[in-house]
């Protein structure tokens, strides 16, 4: 170390804080490991157990048991658990006694990344040979195409898991090029096991929405349910075939229930679509909400039953139509320093 | 213990590198040719044969003798257990270097130089890391065609470095010079091969040397 001359005391001072945590030798880890053995030993004979059949949440009862702490933070209480599981992984020095590191670019920095790297390219020149040995003897090249729709590449977050250090995002973006033009290649069927270490399935998720099948009733008329909401408003309502277009609500004609002409209009507004106003009959319950608001409800939920008496094709015409869809408008909250949702109060010049 | 090493320093050539390689191999192997005039570094001059159809031609005779002492400076390096550190930054040839530095036994960096590796070890490696006792460098310069920031970082830090110094290149700063093409894929392949046959004849003589010590 050089000598420092002509300065201030505060330069040679060690930051010991600089330095990062401790890294701590395999003989170290092993020394412990033995340690904690012979201490579950010691406590299953202190609780007058088996030291055989000891488990982990033996030990953890024990310790709680003897070590009473009335402290809140579970981390800050006395735990005996596997040193494997205290002592965070890639602590460990990365060198010998004489002072050789292990791994051959140790002195890039980031060693594990670059090692992958150099294997992942030698796995592409490997390809590349046999390709050519291939195209030597005049043999046709394999061209199995790799379902690439259901996998998808690591994330960043799961490297970093595998490799036990800090990558970059320019790092793995590269990563990834280079494992796609590893799949790119045709004869990459060889090193397929090692592409699947970096891949993974991505399960296929079915947006399809069933559509309940048509019930029969005990005068074996069809008829089928359906649900909405609207607003605060919430519906039930229970479509029958084979009938003259009565529509009850809540036990109450609709000529009774809504006087208003427009959510007459709302309730019958499914039916005129699909042309089958005299075809059917319905009978709802609604709650909640107000007067056009269980109108929509109970147009949502007739046209959701609806769904099981038509074709697939109608179905997708009343999807279109924003027969099916949820209505999302609620009350907006009034905020402070506003009158209303949106509405500030008068702006007065002096 | 003394006797060991010692006893290689008696001797101008005691590892017999001269037998490794001969004037027809560099020929062959294309590591005479530079790059054209335009390129020509000043402090390059005393190295070039000459120059044809704008193309330098470097001296053989001299590759010659500074390969030989660079190889027998690695050799003793080797022997003595140094940590030795192959740097280059050709995207070519990252690969085989990568690959001669593990057969040896030895480091190699062939990646992106961050800057304090050497100058700040202890902060970006931890307290007690060991600095490599020679760096190889078979391209000095970097993919900006400016001169490898390790030359000056190794010169900072006292340790001694070896280099492959092509038309273009500053030879000022390194140690033990080998004017010779950086560029060909067979020089390369020449100078991976020779390092490594090198290292490993070093470092077998050593294990016997220490053999026969422990039969006495």
């Amino acid at each position: 170390t050089l000598r420092l001359i002509c300065t201030t005391t505060a330069v040679q001072r060690k930051n010991v804080g600089a330095s990062g945590p401790e890294k701590y030798t395999e003989a170290f880890i092993k020394k412990q490991i033995e340690e904690f053995n012979l201490g579950k030993r010691h406590l299953a004979n202190m609780m007058g157990e088996d030291p055989e059949t000891f488990t982990q949440e033996d030990i953890d009862r024990a310790i709680a048991y003897l070590f009473p702490s009335g402290l809140f933070d579970q981390q800050a209480r006395p735990v005996m658990k596997h040193p494997t599981e205290i002592f965070p992984e890639q602590r460990k020095i990365q060198w010998g006694e004489d002072g050789r590191p292990f791994h051959f670019l140790f002195y890039t920095g980031k060693q594990s990344y670059y090692s992958l790297m150099h294997e992942t390219y030698e796995k592409l020149l490997n390809v590349q040979k046999h390709q050519d040995q291939l195209m030597d003897e005049d043999l046709p090249l394999q061209k199995e195409k790799r379902n690439l729709a259901g996998s998808r590449w690591l994330t960043k977050i799961e490297l970093e898991e595998m490799l036990l250090e800090k990558v970059s995002d320019d790092d793995y973006s590269r990563f990834i090029q280079l494992l796609q033009k590893l799949v790119a290649l045709p004869c990459a069927d060889i090193e397929e096991k090692y592409i699947q270490k970096f891949s993974k399935e991505v399960p296929v998720q079915l947006q399809k929405v069933l559509i309940e099948p048509l019930q029969y009733d005990e005068r074996g008329v069809a008829f089928s349910t359906g649900e909405g909401k609207r607003k605060t408003a919430s519906a039930t309502a229970v479509v029958y075939d084979n009938g003259t277009g009565k529509i009850t609500v809540n036990g109450i004609d609709i000529l009774h229930y809504f006087p208003v002409l427009q959510d007459r209009e709302q309730l019958l507004f499914p039916f005129q679509f699909l042309g089958r106003i005299g075809k059917h009959d319905m009978v709802c319950t609604v709650s909640g909400g107000g007067r056009s608001a269980q109108a929509g409800a109970i147009r949502l939920a007739s046209a959701k039953a609806l769904r099981s008496f038509v074709t697939e094709k109608e179905v997708e015409f009343m999807r279109q139509a924003g027969l099916l869809t949820v209505d999302p408008r609620v009350k907006e909250r009034k905020k402070p320093g506003q009158e209303g949702p949106r509405r500030k109060f008068t702006w007065k010049k002096r | 213990d003394d006797r060991l090493l010692t006893e290689p320093l008696r001797h101008p050539d005691f590892f017999n590198v001269k037998e490794l390689f001969t004037l027809k191999d560099l020929f062959d192997a294309r590591v005479h040719l530079g790059h054209k005039k335009g390129c020509r570094h000043r402090f390059m001059e005393p190295y070039i044969f000459g120059c044809r159809l704008d193309h330098d031609i470097i001296d053989l005779d001299q590759t010659m003798q500074h390969l030989q002492l660079a190889l027998n400076f690695t050799a003793h390096v080797a022997y003595r257990g140094g940590i030795i550190l192959f740097v280059s930054r050709k995207r070519q040839f990252c690969h085989l270097i990568e690959s001669t530095a593990r057969a040896c036994g030895e480091y190699a960096h062939t990646r992106f130089w961050q800057g304090g590796l050497l100058t700040n070890a202890h902060v970006q490696f931890g307290p007690g890391a060991r600095l490599p006792d020679l760096l190889v460098f078979l391209s000095t310069l970097n993919n900006v065609f400016e001169p490898h920031v390790a030359i000056r970082d190794a010169a900072k830090v006292n340790i001694p470095t070896v280099g492959v110094v092509d038309t273009n290149c500053n030879p000022c700063l390194i140690t033990y010079p080998i004017p010779g093409n950086d560029d060909s894929p067979s020089a390369v392949e020449l100078y991976c091969k020779l390092f490594r046959m090198t290292i490993i004849r070093a470092k077998d003589r050593r294990r016997q040397s220490e053999a026969v010590e422990e039969l006495r």
